[in-house]
């Protein structure tokens, strides 16, 4: 047997001298992976062409309807369709503010962007660790809550005040989603060390609450929060509804969050603990400098897995009576000058999830390459 | 007391009168593993500045004898002194005796997120207040003498085995200790690399390092050890000079051992 495109080596080398050769052109090269990964076996080369002929049938349908077809503007579904027979993203246009905003008033809105601005800086610090004055930046990250309540409730400071229950669409999903993302991480991690605890009191009162938490549906929970907690805080203080709401999102986060930083404890080698021990360093120091960055990194995929679920959980709350952007965009559809556009709202809003969660996966990956420290 | 005294000597009042040199005591120390007695009634003590090798078959209870010296393992009855300190259940205590006392491990157990020279400044800068940059001159200190200062910036998982070894020997070095505890620190090598290692270890030996060796590198207890000690079945069976040692082994478990580990 021979190998056409493998030129035999003219010269032989004395034992200990082989140089490392370049590979043979049959391993290399677009034409190498085209014929390995589509068309490797007679099965493959049949999905290839399964594959290639569903593309055919549906993308250019739907990029016509998407974008060809498409009216971008209009005062009513009857307009667009005069105009072409695709998507009427006129709907969405007209609707934008209440989609973004919800039912903030509109003088306001400036209040909404200024928190949204600040909030990408306080990413920032967060996300990239090579930020200059880093300390400082994430000084002003953990007084950003506090700095956005204000901004967007108002009631002091001059501004004025806006009710919770004006708070809907996109931002009512981002407020709910951040919130529960910056507080289930952390009390996930305290959750999770309290598992492995060696005090079987503060075990069990994590264990009761993880399980309890994971065996519980979200909608029953933000039902609880919605009706039940009234009940138990004193008659006459008024314990705001989306606060209420953003607890239980944060607690049922964060029992999840728990059981995959557990994973993730779980895989770090007993020697780890005891090279931390023996060095003399104290419980909090091994985990904060040698444990937990081991750990988290290893959890990354099943953090962001939570964060991305969370995220597109926000839209529960619909069931207790806020108008989130998915909300809203139900609402909409009940205009009679726009009837039937179901489509175009729920692409609308599918599109926007995406995004946000193609998002944070991309992050994820990249910090995973990043954190990467072995061969 | 001599270097040649047997287990039935050191047993007894005798070893309670700690003398002024001894930087280990160990006074009838019990530890069990569930239902499994791993030490029985050990008893040691240890000068300052000696070289001791421990060896032993496995399951001997050599490691867990050296694991409790900084509490690793914990004992369940006799006393333990280290550096005049009792080890008890006091963390405070406890986190005094291991500021003293430098562990190396049979894995490394290197911290694989960190830099060599971060392994190496983390202990010093966290437990022992150094500021930074005196910390690291220190680790470069101690990177040049185990031979891979060029290797700082890397991490563990870029390094050799026994390159490895050598920087959580450094690292150990870093924590400024008294006492350095060896927990078979070349069965996880290849046989290329053993020699690096036992090289930076006899090295350290000559600083004037008080060492706890547990080891079957038996040409190390030859050159390096002033006292050698035989453990089976969670007991000392015999201790001696080296040359001792393996030219007259008094008890028939200490010829059987070294019959079969020196055969081949």
């Amino acid at each position: 047997m021979t190998y056409a495109d493998t030129p035999t080596p003219a010269t032989t080398y004395p034992p200990g001298t082989h140089p490392s050769l370049p590979p043979p052109a049959s391993e290399v090269g677009p034409i190498h992976w085209i014929r390995v990964n589509l068309f490797g076996s007679v099965t493959n080369s049949l999905l290839t062409l399964l594959a290639i002929y569903l593309l055919y049938k549906t993308i250019p349908p739907l990029i016509h309807w998407m974008f060809v077809d498409a009216a971008y503007t209009g005062a009513s579904r009857n307009e667009c369709l005069e105009k072409a027979g695709g998507a009427c993203w006129a709907f969405i246009g007209s609707r934008l503010q209440l989609f973004i905003y919800g039912f903030y008033p509109e003088p306001e809105r400036w209040r909404v962007d200024l928190s949204a601005i600040l909030l990408l800086a306080a990413l920032v610090p967060v996300l990239y660790d090579r930020v200059p004055h880093r300390g400082k930046a994430l000084i002003f990250t953990a007084l950003y809550p506090v700095i956005a309540g204000v901004l967007l409730v108002g009631g002091i400071l001059g501004l004025e005040h806006v009710p919770t229950d004006k708070f809907g669409g996109l931002m009512l999903n981002v407020i709910i989603g951040v919130t529960g993302i910056a507080f289930s991480l952390p009390i996930g991690i305290l959750l999770a060390l309290g598992r492995q605890s060696h005090l079987p009191i503060l075990r069990i009162i994590c264990v009761s609450f993880i399980e309890f938490i994971r065996g519980v549906p979200l909608i029953t929970l933000l039902f609880v929060a919605a009706v039940m907690l009234s009940y138990f805080v004193p008659p006459g203080t008024n314990f705001d509804l989306l606060v209420r709401m953003l607890i239980m999102v944060t607690l049922f986060a964060s029992g999840y969050m728990a059981e995959v930083i557990r994973g993730g404890l779980q895989a770090i080698p007993k020697g780890q603990y005891e090279a931390a021990d023996s060095m003399g360093l104290k419980y909090w120091q091994a985990m904060r400098l040698i444990v937990l960055p081991q750990a988290l990194k290893i959890s990354i995929p099943g953090i962001v897995n939570t964060f991305i679920a969370l995220y597109k959980d926000t839209t529960l709350v619909i069931v207790i009576g806020r108008l989130d952007i998915l909300g809203i965009g139900r609402s909409s559809l009940a205009d009679s000058k726009w009837n039937g556009l179901s489509t175009e709202v729920y692409v609308f809003v599918a599109i926007f999830f995406f995004v946000s969660c193609f998002l944070m996966s991309r992050y994820s990956l990249w910090l995973e390459k990043k954190l990467h420290t072995g061969h | 007391m001599s270097d040649t005294q047997t287990v039935a000597d050191s047993n007894g009042p005798l070893q309670s009168s700690k003398g002024k040199d001894d930087i280990i005591v160990i006074q009838h120390l019990h530890k069990w593993y569930g239902d499994f007695h791993v030490l029985k009634d050990v008893n040691l003590t240890v000068k300052s500045k000696e070289r001791i090798v421990v060896c032993g078959p496995s399951g001997s209870g050599k490691s867990t004898l050296i694991r409790c010296i900084n509490r690793l393992e914990e004992h369940q009855r006799g006393d333990l002194f280290v550096n005049g300190i009792e080890l008890t259940n006091d963390l405070k205590n406890i986190d005094l005796i291991r500021r003293e006392v430098g562990m190396v491990f049979q894995h490394f157990n290197l911290f694989p997120h960190l830099t060599v020279l971060e392994n190496c400044t983390l202990g010093p800068i966290w437990v022992r207040q150094t500021p930074k940059k005196e910390a690291e001159e220190t680790a470069m200190k101690y990177l040049e003498r185990v031979k891979i200062p060029e290797q700082a910036k890397k991490f563990p998982g870029q390094l050799s085995g026994g390159q490895q070894q050598r920087v959580a020997i450094a690292r150990s070095l870093c924590m400024n200790p008294k006492i350095m505890l060896f927990d078979e620190p070349t069965s996880a090598l290849d046989p290329e690399m053993i020699k690096e290692v036992l090289d930076t270890m006899i090295e350290l030996a000559e600083t004037g390092m008080t060492m706890l060796v547990v080891t079957h590198e038996m040409g190390f207890a030859k050159t390096v050890a002033d006292r050698v000690i035989f453990m089976d079945g969670g007991e000392i069976i015999e201790q001696n000079k080296p040359h001792e040692f393996f030219e007259r082994p008094q008890h028939e478990r200490t010829k059987l051992f070294l019959s079969q580990i020196l055969a081949h």
